[in-house]
């Protein structure tokens, strides 16, 4: 019974229509919240500039530590410069790195995931390589990576992004491998159709909806390691404002001035809950037997 | 079943080859000159020579991998540039802390986090149940250092209940040693939490829609002799594969727990490593944790034939 269960729902799991998405929205209203909190998020990094800010950078010894105020809203850190400022001008850091990581691991991760998934002798080593990457835990393998490179924004997408790819190979190898053996694949290849045509028109269109969801998750917790990086010194360079960094300046002075870790850290998990909302969501729309599960 | 036992353990031999591999190439593939890199802005020639040679970079690849693989496999783990001590006794020291706080958030993860998920499946629909989920997708959303200075802020300096910071030893008495890992452990396990409780919850669910669930019931069994004996038995399978898996977060987790709580553990030494750029500490508590994360899970397929007599190797 279980096994015919599971016949009938992959297709339907891998197959999203819209309405399918709209219908789910409307039965998850939490999908929509981060949806929209997410938009807000995305909105006041673009308009930092005109949202009375000043220059998130600009030093002033005589304002330091202020508390949050009218003046500073969110206080000022230990050189003077206005938290408020560099915590809205932080949501573009965040932000970049989260959808940058996403984009780059799932396109990856896609790309090996195919070629694994048709190609054997590439299989075999591979998924030996992937096996390894993912054995060691993801904030250690950015660490190792990082200790030896000059801290750079880039430097920190490509670190996260290597710990996440092995994770998407590994997804869409397994959607490749049981893909392969429906019948419509067969159908394909029966009729003369090519293994390039058959990846691009018949395999590739049944991965893009689960690689959405997976690329949602790798968009939140890509956002969490850059901010846990940059809190140990292992992150962004210090003369970019990110969230990480304005709390990993805190560090000493938490006891003092509690705001410098409150502020950045709200924002940043808004964010992150924001994602993850959406990624339940979309889910949930994709899969609706295991949106009933999780 | 010990033939399977050793054949997965010979399997996790490449695995552990590629992690070596790895952080050992690190140094030729990153982009840049790590000893430069290593040796910080006002460093001479002279320093950067002098560190090329410390880590071997002179040296043709294929034969520093053997030294170094050799030296490792005779537990010799390297030396740390910034000290020059043996960093398997840097790692000695620190390994103390760093197992006491992982064992209590395990310990205080699984105690919590398993029957917050059976009830939750138990009472699935209800508040009880939507605020558990509400609190796990909380918990994956907030980074572990936030949450570890909210309770902070909360239970040491507001109410003044635990200390802010440290570590005592267990031989210092069981309430000092209890009263510094409180904290640090519930903030190392909220996300361990989020993840084992939404696990439980949903492989529960479908436990429980089972035929021999409801016969169970039928019979009279009360609804704790159905949970636990007959539902969570049968559930435990995917629940301990992701308490495994999930060690993986806690690792991560481990290294900034102790920089907030200022515990002298292993992630504190790697964090300390990371500011004086001492690539073989770092090298090595990768190689160390990813050795025990690849055990662990070794030893979850393992517990699988005594959890579930049906599967057999």
């Amino acid at each position: 019974m279980s096994a015919v269960s599971t016949e009938i729902a992959a297709p339907r799991s891998v197959s999203p229509t819209w309405r399918g998405f709209r219908d789910a929205f409307r039965r998850h209203p939490t999908a929509i919240l981060g949806g929209v909190l997410l938009l807000v998020m995305v909105a006041m990094a673009m308009l930092a500039p005109w949202l009375w800010t000043v220059d998130p950078q600009a030093l002033s010894p005589v304002r330091r530590l202020k508390p949050p105020s009218g003046e500073y809203w969110f206080g000022t850190d230990m050189l003077g410069r206005d938290v408020y400022s560099r915590v809205v001008y932080g949501a573009r850091v965040s932000l970049t790195i989260g959808i940058a990581v996403a984009i780059l691991s799932t396109v990856l991760g896609l790309a090996l995931g195919m070629l694994t998934g048709f190609v054997r002798w590439i299989d075999a080593i591979l998924m030996r390589v992937m096996d390894g990457l993912m054995s060691i835990p993801a904030v250690l393998l950015a660490i190792s990576l990082m200790a030896l490179t000059q801290a750079s924004l880039e430097n920190v997408i490509f670190a996260i992004t290597l710990s996440e790819v092995p994770r998407v190979v590994r997804l869409v190898r397994s959607l490749v491998l049981s893909l392969r053996e429906q019948p419509f694949v067969e159908a394909a290849t029966a009729a003369g159709t090519g293994i390039l045509r058959t990846l691009v028109r018949h395999i590739l269109p049944n991965t893009i909806a689960p690689l959405l969801v997976q690329g949602t998750y790798i968009f939140a917790s890509a956002m969490i390691t850059e901010a846990i990086l940059s809190f140990i010194g292992a992150g962004t360079p210090p003369n970019i404002p990110s969230w990480g960094n304005v709390m990993a300046e805190a560090r000493s002075l938490f006891q003092i001035a509690g705001y410098l870790i409150l502020f950045p850290g709200l924002f940043l998990s808004l964010t992150v809950l924001a994602v993850n909302l959406l990624g339940d969501g979309m889910r949930d729309a994709l899969d609706p037997r295991l949106a009933r599960r999780m | 079943m010990f033939a399977y036992f050793i054949r997965r353990l010979l399997a996790t031999i490449p695995v552990m080859g590629v992690v070596a591999l790895f952080v050992f190439s690190l140094l030729y593939i990153s982009p840049g000159d790590p000893a430069a890199v290593i040796a910080g802005d006002i460093a001479t020639a002279e320093d950067i020579a002098r560190i090329r040679a410390k880590l071997g970079l002179d040296e043709p690849y294929l034969v520093r991998f053997g030294t170094w693989l050799w030296a490792l496999a005779h537990g010799d783990l390297g030396v740390s540039i910034f000290t020059g001590l043996p960093v398997s006794r840097l790692i000695g020291q620190r390994i103390e802390p760093t197992l006491a706080l992982t064992l209590c958030t395990l310990i205080i993860t699984v105690a919590v986090a398993v029957p917050v998920g059976v009830v939750a499946a138990w009472k699935a629909g209800t508040w009880i149940d939507r605020s558990v989920m509400g609190f796990s997708v909380l918990g994956f959303s907030i980074p572990v250092f936030v949450i570890a200075y909210l309770l902070i802020m909360l239970f040491s300096m507001q109410l003044g209940w635990l200390p802010v910071q440290g570590y005592r030893s267990i031989n210092e008495g069981w309430w000092p040693f209890t009263s510094h890992m409180i904290l640090p452990s519930v903030a190392l396990g909220t996300v361990y939490m989020a993840l084992i409780a939404r696990i439980t919850r949903a492989t529960m669910l479908e436990v429980l829609a089972q035929d021999y669930v409801r016969t169970a019931q039928a019979k009279g069994l009360s609804s704790s002799q159905v949970l636990i004996g007959h539902a969570l038995k049968n559930a435990s399978v995917p629940i301990v594969t992701v308490i495994g898996i999930g060690i993986a977060l806690l690792i991560s987790g481990v290294v900034v727990t102790e920089t907030v709580f200022a515990i002298p553990g292993i992630g504190r030494l790697t964090v300390d490593a990371i500011l004086r750029r001492d690539y073989p500490i770092i090298q090595a508590v990768t190689l160390l944790f990813s050795g025990v994360y690849v055990l662990i899970n070794l030893a979850v397929d393992m517990s699988y034939t005594f959890l579930d007599p049906r599967i057999r190797y």
